[in-house]
């Protein structure tokens, strides 16, 4: 093992403990055994095959050379396989292609470098291993000496410690300056809105028609079948310019007939549902995916997203899961051409909880 | 490898001896290069960890870069007219419709942009695995304790950059997977309301959102990453790279190939075959196919959606938490639901955080520690970190416990009943498993120490009896065995003013559940007792 700074016989001379240079820190509740075993020192080189075996040598550097060339032939059928593999033709599998191509020349040319310049540096490369001196983190007590000289200087120049008036109204300065900043935050959202007043209201009102989600279609009463449910959105919904996302995640709904004798209502519920047809948010209670799981046999809504149950025969409670609140009902009713509609908006706000909701 | 060459070198001179000259003597590196280009670098294989992580982050900025030409963060509604047909027409967010035209109108496109992703995956993984070598092995130790907060952050940094670039795309899966977020943070006492309410720029989900987190994504947070990187890497030559135990090795040398040629070659090549794995991967199989589910839209859900890797864990404490936390209380919601997952991860990644503090506290040992521990050599540390994987992992499996109820036929209820006695009771096992193992290990240890190792050789005695030679070891061998640091329960000793502090006594009780049943290392006296050791 060629050594720079040290011979082993050095090493191990020097305890192998932490005395030289930290004879003065505390070890703690280290125990410092008396007769513990003094380090070795290195142990002999041994040289590698390519060291003692010229042919091996000759073969490591013409497998060195070969990954470095191969390198560049990665390089370049990469390059051709961008032209050669289009992918303007409508079909995935074109790009399926072009992208399994293209990355397989890639892989070739970083593995080629990679591989090449490893088994350079291991086989080829004189094998010297040094051992560098490491010197206490904190530097000498000199350096340490002059740093504090430093800021007592400067301390004593500027007046730092000693005028406090002046330093303290500084602080002070400091601390009040970025709150005008925070204040911009207040920008982030519109500045007309609050937000417990959006979250408390939807879409639904009086008399709007529930619609099929996505197409907008309006429903008939008459077409929801016993067993069946359907995914809901407001009538109008779709024809909205704006914020229409932003009215389907709170609006979203979820349809479901049951045979009415397994439906068990609230007693001021009762007017809220239309022979066995009841409706409720699809938002779930606990943060806010869509319920979208609906198990008709035993009338259970599961979120697909953290596994909340909630029982429909139920008024909708939570029987599993994180989710503290049952789903809101939207109470409907049946126009006079037939077609559900919702009675008024919600009762209550949709979706996950918040801290002003109550 | 040419260093650079003084002012007076020979007459006929190289071209690159010359520009070494030119450079020099307007930058002054050659005191740089005499300073670290022969500098010692200790070489184990669990080093390479912290290099893929940082080469992981050189690829995902790279592939980054490019696809910040081509993706357009806006949230403004197109109807999609690509070249994918099944989408044709479908109404969508421009940062979607330039996510697919990344991906089926750009040549290669969709292979950067996998390479970026599965970039970052293994950027998160890389550095879970690194920090775990360095905690196992007590790297973090002093003077490292600044750098292990330091990586650290990088770690909470990282699965930041991953959870704001995976919702960019502004699809079906990532669209949730924000919804999650902004249920949480409704969920948060006081200030959720009006945070949730900035932060999407009005109701949810907005159209500021995207933008908001693409200015995070490539200017705020790689910023960081970078700033912190460096700094992390600061440190590691100025403290020089940890070591372990081995002939020769002492805590005032560090052992290994230096930087100028091998480190150099070997890890540049290691940078590239890193590359190279993330491009065959990229090239080879498909991640988060965006085309197949579609814009974001507050209604559908798939069944099955899963996070990204690294927020498993957060998103399965919320799965754990069982029925009914949540209540009113002073006219106001308290979402216990949510704030107990937060209160419990922030409290697990504060202790993370400030594990080595508390350690060296306990300890009370002031020296500088440059060998790395044997994970065997430190019981106490080593159960309290598989503990904390277990922990971990819990939380991890439960974000998949709908998989988890499909795949192997069990119920749902009861694969999440099951994850929370193992999020609660596995700690406790993993960590007695793990101390017994490790303490057994190390009597092992001893044992060869004091006997040698088992030689294979079966002799036959005179008298009939057959016994396997053991063969002692060499100096060099029972070096590895022997070097190790160990501590004592501390004693509680009255202070100066007579009195004993509570902050002692808590402190003695920390050091005894620590070091109460040491193994100490063979001394040289225990080995010249020869067989009548006791063990």
């Amino acid at each position: 093992m060629a050594q720079d700074d040290h011979s082993s016989a050095e090493i191990a001379a020097a305890d192998s403990s932490h005395a030289a240079h930290d004879s003065a820190v505390s070890p703690g509740t280290a125990v410092i055994a008396a007769d513990a075993f003094e380090n070795p020192g290195f142990p002999p080189h041994r040289p590698r095959v390519t060291d003692e075996d010229p042919k091996r040598e000759k073969r490591a550097q013409r497998t060195v050379y070969t990954l470095f060339y191969l390198s560049i032939l990665g390089s370049v059928w990469a390059i051709a396989a961008y032209m050669l593999f289009p992918m303007e033709s409508n079909n995935v599998g074109d790009v399926r292609l072009n992208n399994m191509f293209i990355g397989l020349g890639a892989t070739l040319a970083l593995f080629g470098i990679g591989f090449g310049a490893v088994h350079w540096a291991k086989a080829i490369m004189t094998d010297v291993e040094l051992a560098d001196e490491r010197h206490p983190i904190g530097g000498s007590p000199e350096t340490q000496a002059a740093a504090a000289q430093v800021f007592a200087d400067a301390d004593r120049e500027s007046g730092f410690t000693r005028r406090a008036a002046i330093r303290n109204s500084l602080i002070g300065a400091l601390l009040v300056f970025p709150l005008p900043a925070v204040v911009l935050f207040r920008g982030f959202a519109p500045q007309d809105q609050i937000p417990v007043e959006l979250l408390s209201h939807t879409m639904w009102k009086k008399g709007t028609r529930l619609a099929l989600d996505p197409s907008g279609t309006p429903i008939k009463a008459a077409d929801v079948t016993i067993g069946s449910a359907f995914h809901v959105i407001p009538e109008g919904l779709t024809e909205l310019e704006h914020g229409k996302l932003e009215e389907k995640a709170k609006a979203a709904v979820l349809l479901m007939r049951l045979n009415p004798e397994e439906l068990n209502e609230l007693p001021e519920r009762e007017s809220w549902s239309y022979e066995g047809i009841v409706a409720y948010s699809k938002i779930c209670t606990h943060v806010g995916c869509p319920v979208a799981l609906y198990e008709q046999h035993t009338h259970h809504l599961l979120c697909p997203c953290h596994q909340s149950q909630f029982d429909v025969a139920n008024h909708c409670e939570v029987i599993f899961g994180p989710a503290k609140r049952p789903l809101p009902q939207l109470p409907i009713a049946v126009d006079d051409e037939g077609y559900l509609i919702a009675q008024s908006d919600f009762t209550e706000p949709v979706g996950p909880s918040f801290w002003e909701r109550h | 490898m040419s260093t650079a060459p003084s002012a007076t070198a020979p007459q006929k001179r190289s071209f690159t001896a010359a520009a070494s000259v030119y450079v020099n003597e307007r930058t002054s590196v050659a005191g740089f290069v005499k300073e670290l280009g022969r500098k010692a670098f200790p070489d184990h294989w669990s080093f390479l960890l912290g290099e893929v992580a940082l080469f992981a982050f050189v690829v995902v900025l790279i592939s980054g870069t490019f696809l910040t030409f081509f993706f357009q963060a806006s949230m403004a509604e197109v109807h999609y007219d690509g070249s994918y047909v099944p989408l044709k027409g479908v109404e969508m967010s421009v940062a979607m419709a330039s996510t697919l035209d990344i991906s089926f109108d750009i040549r290669g496109g969709l292979f950067v942009r996998q390479m970026h992703h599965w970039g970052a995956l293994l950027f998160v993984a890389a550095i879970g695995l690194h920090m775990l070598r360095i905690f196992f092995t007590g790297a973090f130790r002093k003077p490292r304790e600044l750098n292990w907060v330091i990586g650290f952050i990088l770690f909470i940094l990282a699965m930041a950059e991953g959870f704001t670039g995976y919702s960019l795309p502004d699809d079906l899966l990532s669209g949730n997977g924000l919804r999650i977020i902004d249920g949480m943070v409704k969920g948060i006492p006081l200030i959720g309301t009006w945070t949730s309410f900035l932060l999407f720029g009005g109701e949810f989900p907005g159209t500021q959102i995207v933008g908001r987190l693409y200015t995070l994504h490539i200017l705020l947070l790689p910023a960081l990453v970078v700033a912190l990187v460096a700094l992390h890497l600061v440190f590691v030559v100025v403290h020089k790279h940890t070591q372990y135990a081995g002939p020769g090795k002492t805590q005032q040398n560090a052992v290994g190939p230096p930087i100028l040629p091998i480190y150099a070659a070997k890890a540049g090549g290691f940078f590239f075959i890193v590359f190279g794995v993330l491009a065959l991967i990229a090239s080879m199989f498909t991640i988060n196919p965006i085309w197949n589910y579609g814009p974001y839209d507050p209604s559908p859900v798939s069944a099955g959606t899963q996070p990204d890797w690294y927020i498993g864990f957060a998103d399965g404490a919320l799965r754990l938490i069982p029925p009914g936390w949540e209540f009113v209380w002073l006219d106001r919601t308290w979402s216990f639901n949510i704030l107990v997952p937060l209160i419990v991860l922030g409290g697990f990644i504060v202790t993370v955080l400030i594990y080595p503090f508390i350690e060296a506290w306990v300890k009370g040992d002031k020296r500088e520690h440059h060998i790395a521990d044997r994970p065997r050599n430190a019981p106490t540390r080593t159960a309290i970190g598989a503990a904390g994987v277990t922990f971990y992992a819990g939380l991890w499996a439960a974000a998949s416990s709908d998989i988890l109820a499909t795949h192997f036929w069990l119920t749902m209820e009861g694969v999440i009943h099951a994850l929370q006695a193992t999020v609660i009771i596995g700690p406790f096992i993993a960590y007695f498993i793990t101390k017994r193992v490790c303490i057994a290990l190390q009597k092992k240890d001893r044992e060869i120490v004091l006997h040698g190792y088992e030689s294979g050789r079966i002799v036959k005695l005179p008298g009939g009896e057959f016994i396997e030679v053991h063969q002692p070891l060499d100096e060099y061998e029972r070096w590895r065995l022997v070097s190790f640091e160990s501590y004592e329960p501390l004693m509680i000793r009255p202070n100066a003013r007579g009195k004993i502090t509570v902050g002692q006594r808590i402190r003695a009780s920390f050091s005894r559940w620590f070091f109460e049943d040491r193994i100490a290392p063979v001394s040289k006296g225990e080995l010249e007792a020869g067989h009548d050791g006791h063990h």
